[in-house]
């Protein structure tokens, strides 16, 4: 790229991470408490009973404050890719910009209108169509985290299957939709992300529950908000875990310097380990030459990395310097290799348009040719790879560097384990929980009820490290081998991302306080006085 | 720096006609964003309220309809990104400060209803009331402001081979990244205030026209003589900038390009823009009329006493909006021109995603319908029971803010 100030592209980068990780501090409260919500108008509903009703008003006032941060917050983080990521946005906008727009067509606007009613119309439309737009609105909070993760899902697993990069106007475009919204890795990341939001906000009802309990107030309130609470919660965090493993099966066979880097695998192994404590070391991969050296100490988990990543204990798995220095052995080509294709087929795409230019049909053919040949392809199940597909990686022809291509390892590493360790705390929790509530017990468990409230924040770490494992993991792309982060960026003085970052910065700190004073003195005040 | 001529133009028809609806749909929510934005003039009258029940009223009436203003903005970006996606890089690329400053007032807006009136909001009430007069003023006259550079043009230059965009090449324009629209009078600022002045004067009536409407005009009869008062004032500003707007319309060079050119060469042309109201025997111009009679007509009731001047007026002005950015766009018009180099100016010819994906999308946008059809059913069921009253207001139950 001409003259681009890495400076600010670390300034881009910080901005966009701050501006994602306040986001996903609100959302997935309103993907889960949007149908928490809807659990307690249902019942009051059907019951007919008043003190369902003050339950729902009262987590649906809690609800409210946090979703008018949710919706300060996205919309800044839409714009963002037009502002700071533009050229991102012109290459990829057929397969990104797509999802983007179904997500406001079919899923925003439920969200909105409804959301009028749930809060508003309470004594303006009867029971029933009041119970329907709650739903809708839970409904509507969801399908937007879906097309969203389409979206994200494409960034992370870019596949033939659905998108090609096109020589003539040199973007990535769409070739089938439905294999789009469809692909695996996304699907999966959906169910990830819904049901590890749904674990933090019951949670969250869960803790403040025990926290009336504990100070005998509200007490039959916080029973009944926490029976239900507990028995979602259970569900939701068990299923977090099981979708979290196939999730990590995804990532092993989709994205393999993400995985390298999580577990800290330098040198590739069969059967190789996962590590269940440890501390990492900052290495550069040409310096290690065993796994052993790169921690401090380590506590394994022998083979389950390729159990889990493979489904086989004694599958390999190929590490970070494999990935570097390539390894014959297991076909992995190294890095120097692919830089060198795909700075090839940035020549044949200026080739191409040289030719365009002059009107040289027969070197504008040539050069086409050349773009798309095939440089491998699977024996076993025909796939394909050519030219264009790598041309992301010329990128790295010129850099010095190899280890640029992977995210640096501690980061995702700690990122990776504390979600997890969060995850089976959760199960934990939960199921202690639910079981003194079949027995009808909680209102007594003190130690219980003091561990559920130490726990609220958790969820919040957990959910903000998934996605830094997940972003970060990703690192140095944008859309995973084939857009590199430096390529996407907007040319512009770093000044400006400096000002709008600190802009935005102020915002979110000084609303995000308010937001918390005003949701802890709704939760002091208690359900008689949330209005 | 003087880029090559590319070769935007799509030679397929099919992906034209695409192309060409995916700029009515642009154009369809741009009028219906203009509607809502009665939102944001609406967040400008506070000050008519001489007390908190009358503050109150207002609080509620807007801020069960502010998110779907909101979402209409989100949506408005998400369509253009998908189907005219080097508009959205280019644009919000280049003109970075106007976006920034306009996405900061929506912002502030998103949470100023819901904190304003809770007890321990950190930054008090008033803090909040002066976002959403920040949203209301700065927001929509900046929103303004950019819609004019439609017109007027933009000082950048695009290579669609190394995909480089450089904002600031015009030898004699300003650079601010985007603000400059609103200084740079030798590249038509004046056109851009003006426009901004008319987007926040009439939405500053639609606001006062819906706020008649919507909040009981027998309880709050003082408050509604003083939003008829500022319905009168806006309505003089409202005339001054639609004089100048439309002044600059008629007779300002425009930019063209025949869209049957395989070059697609840009060029200005003499009152391209009253060409445009004319063509297709003159449909933009009758639609533009009939938009504008139907405001002055929701005005003039208004003035004259009814509290139903909102519905004239809001249908007018979707019907202006929608003719905007018809002729800013259609019939051979670079709908995001560059001043500095008019071979770089966008198209809807050249700035498109490809055909597949705008055809997906055609599909996609079946759903339509059907969501401003539950947004009618919802805001009718929300309607039903009359305005806004003060027991309403006072009632714990019914979640008023
Ligand atoms: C309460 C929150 C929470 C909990 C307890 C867990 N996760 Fe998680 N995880 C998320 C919240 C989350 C998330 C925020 O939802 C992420 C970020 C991106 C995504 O799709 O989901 C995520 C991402 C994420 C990724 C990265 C995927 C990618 O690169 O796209 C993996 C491999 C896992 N998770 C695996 C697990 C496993 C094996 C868990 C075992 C218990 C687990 N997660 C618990
Ligand atoms: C880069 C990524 C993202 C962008 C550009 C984005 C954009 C937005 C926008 C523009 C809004 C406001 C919508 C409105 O006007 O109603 C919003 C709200 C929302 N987003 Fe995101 N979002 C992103 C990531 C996510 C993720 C990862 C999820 C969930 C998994 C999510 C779920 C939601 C939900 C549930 C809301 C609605 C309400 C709320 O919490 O207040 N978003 N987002
Ligand atoms: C709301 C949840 C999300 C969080 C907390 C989050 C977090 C992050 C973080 C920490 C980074 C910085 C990575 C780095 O610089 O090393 C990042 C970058 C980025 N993320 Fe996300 N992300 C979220 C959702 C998404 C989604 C849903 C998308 C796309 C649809 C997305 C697209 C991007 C892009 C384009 C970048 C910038 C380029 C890059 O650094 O790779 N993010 N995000």
């Amino acid at each position: 790229m001409h003259g681009l100030d890495l400076n600010m592209l670390e300034w881009a980068r910080a901005q966009f991470a701050m501006t994602a990780l306040f986001h996903f501090f609100f959302v997935p409260f309103t993907l889960g408490m949007s149908f928490l919500v809807a659990f307690f108008e249902t019942i009051y509903v059907k019951t007919g009973k008043k003190e369902w009703k003050e339950i729902t008003q009262f987590w649906q006032t809690l609800f409210g404050i946090n979703f008018a941060l949710g919706l300060a917050t996205g919309i800044i983080h839409e714009f963002e890719f037009g502002t700071n990521w533009s050229t991102y946005s012109w290459v990829v906008g057929d397969l990104f910009g797509a999802p983007l727009a179904v997500e406001g067509i079919v899923a925003f606007f439920m969200e909105a209108t409804f959301a009028a009613i749930s809060f508003f119309g309470w004594k303006r439309v009867s029971k029933s169509v009041h119970l329907a737009s709650t739903w809708l609105l839970a409904i509507g909070s969801n399908l937007s985290a879906l097309w969203i993760l389409i979206a994200n899902g494409f960034m992370q697993h870019p596949s033939n299957e659905f998108g090609f990069f096109n020589i003539e106007t040199s973007r990535l475009e769409m070739t089938d939709f439905w294999a789009l919204i469809t692909q695996p890795v996304a699907q999966i990341k959906f169910l990830h992300t819904i049901t590890a939001s749904y674990t933090l906000s019951s949670l969250f009802v869960l803790g403040i529950s025990s926290l009336y309990l504990l100070r005998k107030k509200h007490v039959d309130f916080a029973k009944k908000s926490a029976a239900v609470a507990a028995a979602f919660g259970l569900i939701a965090s068990i299923f977090t875990a099981v979708i979290g493993d196939e999730h990590a099966y995804e990532v092993t066979n989709t994205q393999p310097t993400k995985i390298a880097a999580a577990e800290g695998l330098y040198v590739g192994e069969k059967g190789a380990s996962i590590v269940a404590f440890g501390i990492p070391k900052n290495l550069p991969a040409r310096d290690v030459t065993s796994n052993d050296e790169a921690f401090v100490f380590k506590i394994e988990l022998p083979k389950m990395l390729s159990l889990l990543g493979k489904r086989d204990p004694n599958a390999y798995v190929p590490g970070l310097k494999d990935l570097i220095e390539g390894n014959p052995e297991y076909g992995i080509w190294p890095l120097k290799k692919l830089a060198q294709i795909g700075a090839e087929a940035r020549e044949d795409l200026r080739k191409y348009h040289e030719a365009k230019k002059a009107g040289d049909v027969e070197a504008m053919k040539a050069a086409k040719e050349d773009f798309y040949k095939v440089v491998w392809s699977d024996p076993k199940t025909g796939l394909k790879i050519t030219k264009a597909d790598l041309i992301g990686y010329g990128f790295f022809k010129n850099v010095d560097n190899l280890d640029l291509i992977h995210p640096p390892v501690p980061t995702v590493f700690y990122a990776f384990h504390i979600m997890v360790g969060l995850g089976f705390w959760f199960i934990i929790i939960f199921v202690a929980a639910w079981l003194k509530i079949i027995k009808n017990a909680y209102e007594n468990a003190t130690l219980l009820q003091k561990l559920a409230v130490i726990s609220v924040p958790l969820p919040w770490i957990a959910t903000s490290f998934g996605w830094m494992t997940a972003e970060i993991g990703r690192q140095p792309w944008t859309v995973f081998g084939v857009l590199p982060t430096p390529e996407s960026v907007t040319p512009i003085a770093l000044q400006n991302v400096q000002a709008t970052f600190f802009m935005f910065l102020t915002a979110f700190v000084i609303l995000g306080i308010a937001e918390l004073k005003i949701l802890f003195t709704v939760v002091k005040s208690g359900p008689k006085g949330a209005h | 720096m003087n880029a090559t001529t590319w070769a935007p133009i799509t030679v397929d028809a099919t992906h034209f006609y695409l192309q060409v609806y995916f700029w009515i749909i642009v154009a369809v929510l741009g009028g219906l964003f203009l509607l809502m934005t009665f939102v944001q003039g609406g967040q400008t009258l506070f000050h008519t309220a001489k007390d908190e029940t009358e503050e109150k009223a207002i609080l509620n009436s807007l801020g069960r309809k502010w998110e779907l203003t909101f979402t209409t903005l989100v949506l408005f970006g998400g369509a253009l990104y998908a189907a005219f996606p080097l508009f959205y890089s280019v644009s919000f690329g280049g003109a970075y400060w106007v976006w920034m400053l306009i996405l900061f007032a929506f912002v502030l807006q998103a949470v100023s209803y819901e904190y304003m009136n809770k007890p321990n909001n950190l930054i008090g009430k008033n803090a909040y009331k002066f976002f959403l007069y920040f949203n209301g003023v700065v927001g929509i006259v900046l929103i303004g402001a950019a819609v004019g550079t439609f017109f007027t043009g933009s000082n950048f230059t695009y290579d669609p081979v190394t995909r480089v965009l450089h904002w600031g090449t015009a030898p004699d324009g300003i650079n601010l990244r985007g603000l400059e629209a609103a200084i740079d009078f030798k590249h038509g600022a004046w056109f851009n205030l003006a426009m901004g002045i008319l987007l926040f004067a009439m939405a500053r009536i639609l606001g006062a026209l819906w706020l008649i409407n919507d909040i009981d005009n027998n309880e709050f009869p003082e408050l509604i003589d003083r939003l008829r008062n500022i319905v009168k004032r806006c309505f003089v500003v409202l005339l001054v900038a639609l004089l100048v707007v439309l002044y600059g319309l008629l007779t300002m060079k425009g930019y063209a390009y025949n869209i049957h050119d395989p070059a697609g060469k840009v060029y200005l042309e003499d009152s391209k823009y009253l060409h445009n109201l004319l063509s297709f025997g003159a449909i933009p111009l009758i639609l533009f009329l009939v938009g504008l009679v139907l405001y002055v007509y929701g005005v003039f009731v208004t003035l004259k006493g009814s509290n139903r001047g909102i519905w004239p007026a809001g249908i007018g002005t979707v019907l202006i909006g929608i003719i905007v950015f018809v002729i800013a766009g259609l019939f051979g018009t670079p709908f995001y021109p560059s001043y500095a180099d008019l071979q770089s100016s966008l198209t809807i010819q050249n700035s498109s995603g490809s055909k597949y994906t705008l055809e997906v999308m055609a599909w996609v946008s079946v759903a339509v319908p059907f969501v401003l059809g539950y947004i009618a059913y919802v805001w009718y069921q929300m309607k039903k029971d009359g305005p806004i009253t003060k027991e309403e207001i006072a009632d714990p139950e019914s979640h008023a803010y």
